[in-house]
């Protein structure tokens, strides 16, 4: 009886050791499967179109600056990485500053119709984003404003999402008492949003201004709209017209894409911690 | 202590002020715009002249749009089932004690979100060009395929690789918030199970998915309001007019090439409405569907 329990016991431990070897297993081959195709864009940005066409490539090659020369003849990519730092910034801070003010005043001001307006703000958070695009397309023609960055930049001071953000944060950190003694010192009221809550409320606006930029950064549809010189142009619509500009030229367009990404890649090193915190705040009810 | 909320009141209004001036100017007025545009035929150059119900009329008749709406709703249904149960499975597996490294894994598995999806759509297309792709050399050299595939140029292939892009895309973000979901649920409730003598699939079963319901509605909404919206990939993917024989042809990309490729503004904005009813039913069935199901439990 006792040699078929150890026997058992064994067989326990066996499958159970057999049973975490699997799942670490199954996680790398999905880790894998999520990395692969930036190496393989990495790896092709380093070969000639000979050798792309010749065989499957999986270590660096020798001709990145190549490709570097013949893509820099035709597009400049730079312009547009440096114009979509230009927007995705001005958007970012705007929506800071404009989310906070707005969130303040709905979180510590009693006025008539507080609870209506704010549920207002909110359900226009569920309205899809392209429902106004004609009209606003046609707005910026009557305004002369198309081909300019204000129609990229200017709807950031309304931004929904992170008011409903920031609103809960000052409801939980700010209390009443710090605003109602600055008042007896007889501090203005924009002056103690300025100085006095905006630098309290700093660790919500960075973590919504992470998400900001990186919504910014990525939009695509409106900046393929609203502009049409290519030297405005902003990096996701360069990095969509590699294809049509090299259509055989695959070192080059590998490139361009690698250096859409890779700078991402770069800032998640150091910023995965906070972005992934800052994904689950909000979504999940307690 | 009367005088200073009198004094505040009118701050309250101008603080809000910025904020309700540039939505109204910029989104709502557009949206109001865009509606009254869908009343008219207009190539946004020639003068706009009214017509009614017209457009309409013709979007409920229209067999390419009906096939954008298959399209959008198979490239999403493809990815969302996959997607949410892989990710349900993995929040699970990434909670037990034993396994090492979860965050490590979930910053590798959201990693494909954070990269901009047009970026993603361009490399998958020359990732997947059939004569010189990775792909087809990697088949063809672990012996899984013997001819390249012309993957770009089957419909089949085509929407399953769009599906497959949003999947992977997504997987990691459903993953992190089914993991927080299962962090908040309290562990008295596990222990007091395991104390009854339930195992790991019965706790699964009657415990963590129950309780995660409201957090898998809440993504699976999301994630259909996204969904019914996608564009970038379908759009860098292929020529941006969702060929082959328009199986990636979402309603996005559909009003799109008709707006600003055509200038076909009035019709443009009926299908921009069209849209918006869609995502609205649709969410209002998903809502009432998930909630109706927890009421028996």
């Amino acid at each position: 009886m006792r040699n078929l329990d150890i026997i058992t016991q064994n067989r326990n431990r066996s499958w159970k050791f057999t049973k975490n070897i699997l799942t670490y297993l199954f996680l790398i081959i999905l880790s894998i499967i999520c990395f692969i195709p930036f190496y393989i864009m990495i790896i092709n940005a380093t070969h000639s179109n000979v050798e792309i066409n010749n065989g499957l490539n999986l270590l660096p090659g020798r001709y990145l600056l190549d490709n570097y020369k013949r893509m820099s003849e035709s597009i400049n990519i730079w312009k547009g990485f440096s114009n979509s730092l230009l927007i995705s910034i001005v958007s970012t801070l705007l929506t800071a500053y404009f989310a906070s003010l707005t969130a303040y005043g709905f979180a510590k001001f009693k006025f008539r119709g507080n609870k209506v307006l704010y549920w207002f703000v909110l359900s226009t958070m569920m309205v899809p984003g392209q429902l106004g695009l004609i009209g606003y397309f046609q707005l910026n023609k009557k305004l002369g404003l198309l081909d300019t960055y204000l129609p990229l930049i200017l709807p950031a001071i309304a931004n929904g999402n992170a008011v409903f953000w920031i609103n809960s944060y000052i409801g939980s950190s700010i209390s009443n008492s710090l605003i109602e003694s600055a008042r007896i010192d007889g501090c203005q009221e924009l002056k103690i949003f300025n100085k006095i809550i905006l630098p309290l409320i700093v660790p919500a606006i960075a973590t919504i201004s992470i998400f900001n930029f990186v919504a910014s950064w990525n939009d695509f549809m409106r900046p393929l709209v609203l502009i049409f010189s290519p030297s405005k142009f902003t990096l996701p619509v360069l990095v969509a017209n590699l294809r049509g500009t090299y259509t055989r030229d695959f070192g080059a367009t590998y490139l361009g894409i690698a250096i859409s990404v890779v700078p991402i890649m770069i800032a998640y090193v150091f910023l995965s911690r906070y972005i992934l915190n800052g994904l689950t705040i909000g979504a999940v009810k307690e | 202590m009367k005088r200073l909320k009198i004094k505040t009141e009118g701050y309250g209004y101008f603080f809000i002020a910025p904020y309700f001036i540039t939505f109204l100017v910029l989104q709502l007025y557009p949206i109001l715009y865009t509606f009254f545009i869908s009343f008219t035929k207009w190539d946004g150059m020639t003068k706009m002249t009214f017509v009614g119900l017209e457009n309409y009329n013709r979007l409920i008749r229209d067999d390419v749009f009906y096939k954008t709406i298959g399209n959008t709703w198979i490239i999403w249904i493809a990815n969302v089932i996959p997607q949410m149960v892989l990710a349900v499975l993995l929040a699970v597996v990434l909670n037990y004690k034993k396994i090492k490294g979860s965050d490590f894994f979930k910053s590798i598995f959201y990693l494909p979100n954070l990269v901009t999806a047009t970026s993603i759509g361009v490399l998958f297309s020359v990732i997947l060009d059939w004569q010189t792709g990775s792909l087809n050399r990697i088949l063809i050299a672990i012996g899984i395929l013997k001819q390249p595939v012309n993957w770009l140029n089957s419909p089949f292939y085509t929407r399953g690789t769009t599906s497959l892009i949003q999947w992977w895309m997504w997987f990691g973000y459903s993953t992190i918030i089914f993991d927080a979901g299962i962090k908040a649920i309290s562990n008295d409730i596990y222990e007091a199970a395991i104390v009854d003598g339930a195992n790991r699939r019965q706790t699964f079963w009657k415990i963590t998915l129950p309780l995660l319901r409201p957090t898998v509605l809440y993504s699976t909404i999301t994630s259909l309001i996204g969904g019914m919206q996608i564009f970038d990939i379908p759009m860098t993917l292929t020529d941006g007019l969702g060929n082959p024989q328009q199986s990636i042809l979402t309603m996005v990309l559909y009003l799109y090439n008709t707006s600003f490729k055509r200038n076909n503004y009035g019709y443009g904005a009926a299908i921009s409405y069209g849209l918006f009813v869609i995502i609205l039913i649709a969410s209002i069935i998903l809502f009432k569907f998930i909630n109706r199901k927890s009421l028996y439990d």
